[in-house]
């Protein structure tokens, strides 16, 4: 019998060590797998890459992570946000940076997840992001070469799973979540409800197990306002 | 005519009402953080036009009273928004594959400067910037069939944005269609910028003297 789901974060943790790429889902403070962010925390890894949408939004999640100094390097389309905890590091040379438009970031994530190694996109072509990069002109437009980004782990926030690790998400959770998901050896779940398999209308599954490790039950609730 | 005098022409309001009226039903529009945003107020839901934001929202239709907000429904600005009937969540991969693979009709975004040519500058003020924050700017301003620009036409101090050639970090080369400023309508074409159509109390002179770039009369 297949069972992804684990009940202790020590057993959603297990194998994740120091100077590991962190995919982490969420955008703004919707879809944050914060309880797992806490459990990386609890863990001790440190030199991680993160890479994420936003440096952290409020207190908890990738603010505390950084905050513990466990982030090296952070990989994100927009580091701004109501927190001043990324930028005092920033200045102060703590955690490196690394600005990729948002578009491109979901599709180097989409790439990693498809087994596709690099390709080329016009987005950026002529800015700061072309700098040191493969220009080539396809079907008449220039494009810049971008490469996968793939994770160690990819921390997910979902609504609903199974136990062989289908997901749902709500709303606008869904966001980075199930890219995210395909593009890591583990990928670790946090979910709302833990339903039973075939519970969720299979037409209706956003996230189908096969890109799903590890799935641990944390009804927090709804995302703060 | 004065040209000292400087023209005021429309507030943000009436730009944002100015841009919505070009927008027809049947559209598929990304707006971008702040004033762009504002736009959507002056579509008529009987205007059948379909927002999108980059964080995978179709259909996004007003901002809801405050007691009805949704803790899951955010907009790209992380603003509290609808869903209108037939709208949809996607992924943010299938959210920037509208984007990236042209089928959004029109974007419209702010901007620091546009240069006659069409490239805009809109995502970062200096080479170092403490921390550059480019969002969904460029792949918005590569991807979308049309890229208009709402803005005021100058800085609060005078600084001219409608220009030859950009001085900030490029956001995209050749990108913006239209300009929409507190001065006017201004098209970008190959002889440069081209006014469309002046607000009201504002004369070409006035307009020009608030530009760097040249504008056109219309051929």
């Amino acid at each position: 019998m297949i069972n992804k789901i684990v009940q202790t974060m020590a057993e959603a943790m297990a194998g994740v060590t120091d100077g590991m790429t962190v995919l982490l889902g969420g955008f703004g403070l919707v879809g944050q797998p914060n309880n797992l962010v806490d459990a990386l925390i609890e863990l001790g890894v440190k030199d991680l890459t993160v890479v994420a949408n936003n440096a952290g939004g409020g207190t908890t999640g990738l603010t505390a992570l950084m905050e513990h100094g466990r982030v090296r390097r952070l990989v994100c389309s927009f580091p701004r946000s109501n927190s001043t905890i990324f930028e005092e590091l920033y200045r102060a040379g703590k955690i490196e940076l690394e600005i990729v438009p948002q578009g491109t970031m979901a599709e180097r994530i989409r790439a990693a997840g498809a087994g596709v190694g690099a390709f080329f996109t016009p987005t950026g072509v002529g800015t700061k992001m072309a700098e040191g990069k493969e220009v080539r002109e396809i079907n008449g437009r220039m494009m810049v070469m971008e490469y996968a980004l793939p994770g160690d782990i990819a921390l997910v926030e979902a609504w609903e799973a199974d136990r062989w690790g289908n997901l749902t998400f709500k709303l606008s959770g869904r966001n980075f979540n199930p890219v995210m998901a395909t593009a890591a050896k583990t990928t670790i779940v946090q979910a709302q409800h833990i339903v039973e398999l075939g519970a969720i209308d299979p037409q209706n599954v956003m996230c189908p197990g096969i890109f799903v490790n590890r799935v641990i039950h944390v009804p927090y609730g709804d995302p703060p306002f | 005519m004065d040209t000292k005098v400087e023209a005021k022409g429309w507030n943000r309001l009436e730009m944002a009402e100015r841009a919505a009226q070009d927008i027809p039903e049947g559209w598929y529009v990304n707006l971008g953080i702040g004033m762009p945003t504002g736009i959507a107020d002056y579509v008529p839901m009987d205007r059948e036009v379909v927002f999108h934001s980059e964080n995978g929202v179709l259909g996004m239709g007003p901002k809801p009273p405050e007691d009805q907000r949704d803790p899951w429904l955010i907009n790209a600005g992380k603003q509290h928004v609808t869903l209108r009937k037939g709208g949809s969540f996607v992924h943010h991969a299938d959210s920037f594959a509208m984007i990236r693979g042209g089928h959004l009709d029109l974007c419209v975004l702010g901007a620091f400067e546009v240069a006659d040519n069409g490239d805009i500058a809109n995502w970062a003020t200096s080479d170092n910037d403490a921390a550059p924050a480019v969002g969904g700017a460029m792949d918005l301003a590569a991807g979308a069939k049309r890229l208009w620009v709402i803005m005021e036409h100058t800085t609060k101090s005078g600084g001219k944005k409608l220009v030859k050639k950009c001085t900030y970090p490029l956001t995209a080369l050749g990108a913006v269609k239209r300009v929409i400023t507190n001065l006017g309508v201004f098209d970008v074409t190959e002889r440069g910028f081209v006014v469309v159509e002046l607000a009201p109390g504002v004369t070409l002179e006035q307009a020009r003297a608030q530009s760097e770039a040249e504008l056109h009369l219309p051929a």
